[in-house]
């Protein structure tokens, strides 16, 4: 028997996790160098995408739209191997919270849908704010449900 | 030199995210991901300020494309979306997703048209 998968609601904090409750106070400057490292990482992943990508303020935002998409699949994965088997403590913290979470991006998402509405190309504004919605939640489902059946596969020979 | 500004702005945002996160959850104990909610409103309402003002491309690059970028997050928001309807609460599920794109969305106006206002 599998022990039931605990309850993560939160990938980058969730208190109804005891292990994620006492990290901060037993390993203060380990979790947040490790998140801010991992921001960097991501962050700046992002922004050379962005600039080899850009686009005008009445055109769809596909560098911002690809990032957000294939990070949202990417922590599917990573929730779902977390979820799997032991890891070491400073993973979640250093990919999920810092890479990822500074790799994807929601303000951008919200401002480049409000400079296309304010530029008067309301309805690429709508598109983007549908298509990414969809498609952040599809990839999430697809990245996580993938490595969960690979990692059951494995787990089962 | 953008890239540095970038990597400081990040190495700020992100735990910043973390950091609020466990704040707003140690007050408020709900299945519904206010912390999260908290950051993405947060960072589109400084990102929104930001854009409204014609700052330096140096300011743009810290606060704007490092800071708020590493503040605010997509793939954060569609986890905690999938878990939740995958536990059965698919009302918290839904009011999450929306009330973050019309909330996210609001705030960016906002932060606009105050800063837009302000710098005249």
């Amino acid at each position: 028997m599998t022990p039931p998968p605990e309850f993560r609601v939160d990938p980058d904090v969730d208190l109804h996790v005891p292990a994620d409750r006492a990290e901060l106070t037993a390993h203060p400057a380990a979790v947040l160098g490790a998140i801010a490292a991992g921001g960097v990482l991501g962050a700046l992943a992002r922004a050379g995408i962005q600039s080899a990508f850009p686009h005008s303020p009445t055109g769809f935002p596909w560098a911002t739209f690809g990032i957000n998409l294939a990070g949202c699949l990417l922590i599917g994965v990573l929730m779902a191997v977390i979820g799997a088997r032991p890891v070491p403590p400073l993973v979640r913290p250093f990919l999920g919270v810092g890479v990822l979470g500074g790799f994807t991006t929601f303000s951008a998402y919200a401002v480049d849908a409000q400079r296309a509405v304010t530029a008067g190309a309301a309805g690429t504004a709508l598109a983007y704010l549908a298509a990414t919605l969809v498609g952040a939640l599809v990839a999430v489902w697809v990245g996580d449900a993938a490595a969960a059946r690979l990692l059951a596969r494995r787990a089962a020979r | 030199m953008t890239v540095l500004l970038i990597a400081l702005g990040a190495a700020l945002g992100a735990p910043l995210r973390y950091l609020t996160d466990r704040a707003v959850q140690a007050r408020h104990d709900s299945p519904f991901p206010w912390g999260t909610l908290t950051v993405n409103v947060a960072g589109s309402l400084l990102l929104g300020a930001v854009t409204a003002i014609p700052a330096a491309p140096a300011v743009t690059a810290l606060l704007g494309t490092g800071f708020c970028g590493a503040l605010t997050t997509w793939s954060t928001l569609s986890y905690e979306t999938l878990r939740l309807t995958r536990e059965g609460a698919r009302f918290h599920a839904v009011a999450n997703a929306l009330a973050s794109v019309v909330a996210g969305l609001g705030a960016a106006a906002l932060g606009y048209a105050l800063a837009h206002a302000l710098t005249g």
